[in-house]
């Protein structure tokens, strides 16, 4: 029934290890993709192994006419899985239904795995539509040869060959074995289609697990399983860099099933993908498992992250910010332009820790096996879960073969596996496979948490209400603390996300950094840092506005400015994509604000009392978006989003239904974070364990109904996944400000009292 | 020894009696098509039909469904797909789809209990199920689209 019972581990043996394995001839991989021809390391099945075609490393196809093509990234729900072979299969000319994708193990050949960062299209747009070239340019030159036609007067129509002054057609499958004699063409003699030809591009398709996953056979990590495997539950130390003091080994294995009791060594700082240590509790099944951990009766040795209380430390971030800080950005000298006096507006703000809870806790089951580990494991990044593994039990990384089933969720959670790694860990010490479910409690508790953020802002305004200096800073524990221990300050990708490369047209900024420590774990969370930074400074730009009494849309337009690209030192890092792809152009954000506007009625629409209209414009992740919130506030405070109209240029679009989804779902996500969603410690424990403490959206707080306007653009394609979520907390604070006349300068909203 | 019926097939159970549901189906029978999510009855993932009634498989212990009729997502069709399934399925709802069997044995549950629900009904009898990925305008259009074809 499942992947794993399917494809039986003696099978999963034989298909990836075995050296009786069908070995391809060089003439069969002319290209050598694999550099020596070493499928059997590669984790692709033996269909793919076997069909007799293999253009490039990411596509088979077989005498039969099936296209094997290679998902490399993970599918966590923002279709990589689907959009990526997509791709593949449009320059390829395949008929979609004759298309089997297979998923990839972990394997640096591959190039990037790790699925995060809303780049799967950006960066592997070229070398997809290359992998489909080359194999459609193979088959027309096979039936050219064969036909004893010139090469330029075939062409290709779904899954076929034709030459059209003959009358002649071949399906690709009747052309495999000559096109697999052919040497593979260089990348200068391939024609990609013109954007007129696409077939699936820019119209998208559905996505490829959608019935499994609606009939309940589709295979998460959740669901994995090998013969003999044991279930892991594991008790952390409550406190980051804690140490397990003593427990009880004895009363767990009373319990019915448990076969274990394994304490885990605590990590050696930085704490990187290290498990947090704490004990196991190994059992027959999950329960037991579960049962087990509660008579550990652990004692600890918290250490000093047990001084971390959020109230406190919110203080301290906020008195930070007050000061000035390290400079990331300066134009001109805000300095003398407040020195001038007039009018100054200032503005504090705050965003707490957030948990990514994706519906899926961490999970991942691993078995050590002579001196090799095969794991499955829900993952963003699986080159990354080989890092870890190899790291921590001490085989070579290639000796960690690493399946990635469907993700339950992932926000970024899952490229940090340390979950992995714990299962990894105890199966080389029982001997047996493991898998590692975490609970929910620990997925919140143990999270690599979004960071806390504080921040201050101050403008001087001119004659005309327009800033005339604009200073702001950011104080918040950074993603680098994982890393580094000890780090402090931001670095440029935190900055760069949404503050160094504010867009805004003025002749006096200042970007400043505070430090702070970190006492948890902190790590990507989708949009990152983003999500505080764009509340600030959308927020701020609102309350500009009004302080100038001008329409909060004019006033976002003005502060856009005329159209350019910003200077590229300005908007860098850039998200790590090349300024001449992927420039700032600020004509592009303008765009959506107009149409996200005009989408909503902004200045039309007879809003009723206590309803209002927030906006908030953003660029993240190389996309370009814009909200418009329609809200309602009640007289008991209560807050009702009406409406959502987004919109968004991301450049080509693949697959727009999953534009759509995600942006639909990013109002959603944002819902959550803006309305709810807080993570707190107390004495470096975090407070909340579950869904009733950890609020997030459901259906009836959720937007009533979202639009999504998707501006056509020919640009390179950009990202999807997280760009929706920045824009959306201020919108809506905007728009209970316009309801209310209530400023939200603290998230969770829901902290505020609103009512009248 | 506790008897009960999973998808139409009799089943006896010998071992922890306040073990929930949910772990029987998936770690005993490999009914692994209803998720763990939150263990607590929060989320709604787990959502099975015991009796023909939408229940919290985590939180329903083996005792209770002793004697009992169960029904998951693997079988909620009799044939072919479900109504609810081939609605989520046009309506493209799944984003990771974690969360969808048991959005759709809630679904289900609803529409076998009000052919026309308004939109009050549906935020009444869905808010209890979580998608983190957001799908909910989607699975209120889908609930909608299913109770036109089944009407």
């Amino acid at each position: 029934m499942s992947m794993i019972e399917n494809v039986s581990r003696r099978g999963f043996l034989k298909g990836v290890v075995s050296t009786g394995a069908f070995v391809l001839s060089v003439k069969v991989l002319p290209q050598a993709a694999w550099g020596a021809v070493d499928t059997e390391s590669t984790g692709t099945s033996q269909a793919f192994n076997r069909a007799v075609l293999h253009p490039d490393l990411f596509l088979a196809v077989d005498t039969d006419g099936t296209a094997y093509i290679i998902a490399h990234r993970s599918e966590m729900g923002t279709t990589s899985r689907t959009s990526l072979p997509l791709i593949v299969a449009d320059e390829l000319d395949a008929d979609w239904k004759r298309v089997k994708i297979e998923q990839a193990i972990g394997d640096e050949r591959y190039g990037s795995q790790d699925t995060d960062g809303s780049h799967s299209v950006r960066e592997f747009f070229e070398s997809m539509r290359v992998a489909g070239a080359t194999g459609r340019l193979m088959l027309v030159r096979a039936a050219a040869q064969q036909w004893g036609v010139p090469e330029s007067e075939c062409s290709t129509d779904l899954h076929a060959v034709v030459h059209n002054k003959s009358n002649r057609r071949a399906d690709y499958g009747q052309l495999v074995t000559g096109a697999s004699k052919l040497a593979v063409p260089k990348k200068e003699e391939l024609q990609l289609k013109q954007p007129s030809q696409w077939r699936y591009i820019g119209k998208g398709m559905p996505s490829y697990d959608i019935a499994a996953i609606c009939t309940g056979k589709a295979e998460y990590g959740m669901d994995t399983k090998l013969e003999g495997m044991l279930y892991a539950s594991i008790e952390h130390p409550p406190v980051l860099g804690g140490k397990v003091k003593s427990y009880d080994d004895k009363a767990p294995l009373q319990v019915r099933g448990v076969r274990h009791v394994i304490p885990i060594d605590p990590f050696t700082p930085p704490h990187e993908y290290q498990p947090l240590g704490g004990v196991a509790v190994l059992a027959d099944n999950t329960w037991a498992a579960f049962q087990g951990r509660k008579k550990l009766n652990v004692s600890w040795d918290n250490g000093p992250n047990a001084s971390y209380t959020s109230d406190e430390y919110r203080k301290q971030l906020q008195q930070t910010a007050r000061q000035p800080g390290k400079v990331a950005r300066e134009i001109g000298n805000v300095d003398t332009e407040f020195g001038k006096g007039g009018k100054v507006v200032e503005a504090e703000y705050y965003a707490p820790h957030l948990s990514h809870a994706p519906m899926e806790p961490p999970v991942a089951l691993a078995d050590y096996r002579d001196g090799q580990v095969f794991v499955w494991a829900s993952t963003q990044n699986p080159q990354q879960v080989q890092t870890s593994i190899s790291k921590a039990v001490g085989v070579p990384k290639e000796k960690v073969i690493c399946r990635v089933p469907l993700l339950g969720g992932g926000f970024g959670r899952k490229s940090k596996p340390d979950y992995a790694v714990e299962a990894a860990v105890l199966s080389k010490k029982t001997g047996r496979p493991v898998k590692v479910v975490w609970k929910r409690e620990d997925d919140i508790q143990f999270d690599y948490f979004h960071s806390v953020a504080a921040m201050y802002m101050k403008a001087a305004l001119g004659e005309n209400g327009r800033p005339t200096a604009w200073l702001q800073r950011s104080v918040f524990p950074p993603i680098a603390s994982t890393f580094v221990a000890g780090a402090t300050y931001g670095g440029p990708g935190d900055l760069g996300q949404g503050f160094s490369d504010i867009p805004f047209d003025l002749p006096n900024l200042r970007v400043e950094n505070g430090p702070a420590q970190n006492h948890v774990r902190i790590g990507w969370f989708r949009s990152v840092a983003n999500i505080y930074h764009a509340f600030g400074v959308q927020s701020f730009a609102n309350e500009l506005a009004h302080a100038a009494n001008q329409d909060s849309v004019e006033y976002l337009l003005a502060l856009i400015g005329p159209d350019r690209v910003l200077p590229k030192e300005r908007a860098m890092p850039n998200y790590g994509a090349a300024y001449e792809k992927y420039p700032f152009d600020t004509a592009r954000l303008r765009r959506v604000t107009e149409i996200a506007a005009e989408k909503a009625g902004w200045g039309k629409r007879k809003l009723g009392k206590g309803y209002g209209m927030g906006i908030a414009a953003h660029r993240s992740f190389l996309t370009y978006v814009a909200t418009v919130v329609a809200a309602e506030v009640t007289s008991d405070g209560d807050v009702r989003i009406h409406e959502v109209n987004t919109a968004v240029d991301a450049g080509t679009v693949v697959n727009p239904d999953t534009l759509r989804s995600q942006f639909e779902g990013a109002a959603v996500f944002g819902t959550s974070l803006a309305m709810f969603s807080e993570i707190t410690a107390k004495d470096g424990v975090i407070e909340q364990t579950n869904f009733h403490q950890y609020l997030v959206s459901r259906m009836n707080q959720a937007p009533r109904r979202t639009n999504i306007h998707i501006v056509e653009s020919s640009a390179p394609p950009a990202g999807v996944g997280e760009p929706g979520v920045p824009p959306f907390a201020p919108a809506l604070c905007n728009a209970i400000f316009a309801a209310t006349g209530k400023r939200i300068r603290e998230l969770p909203i829901s902290k505020t009292n609103l009512s009248a | 020894m506790i008897r009960l019926k999973v998808n139409g097939a009799d089943r006896t159970y010998d071992g922890d009696p306040d073990m929930p549901l949910l772990w029987y189906l998936r770690d005993e029978l490999g009914l692994t098509g209803t998720k763990y999510g939150c263990g607590m009855g929060l989320c709604g993932a787990c959502t099975v039909h015991v009796n023909g009634k939408a229940v919290r498989s985590c939180s329903t212990s083996m005792s209770t469904a002793s004697g009992k009729n169960v029904t998951t997502i693997e079988a909620i069709a009799t044939r072919g797909l479900h109504p609810v399934q081939s609605a989520w399925i046009e309506t493209n709802v799944p984003q990771c789809g974690y969360c969808q069997s048991g959005q759709i044995m809630q679904a289900v549950a609803l529409l076998n209990g009000n052919k026309k629900p308004t939109d009050g009904d549906i935020d009444e009898i869905m808010s209890g199920n979580i998608c983190r990925c957001g799908t909910y305008q989607r699975i209120r259009a889908a609930i909608k689209a299913a109770a036109k074809e089944t009407a």
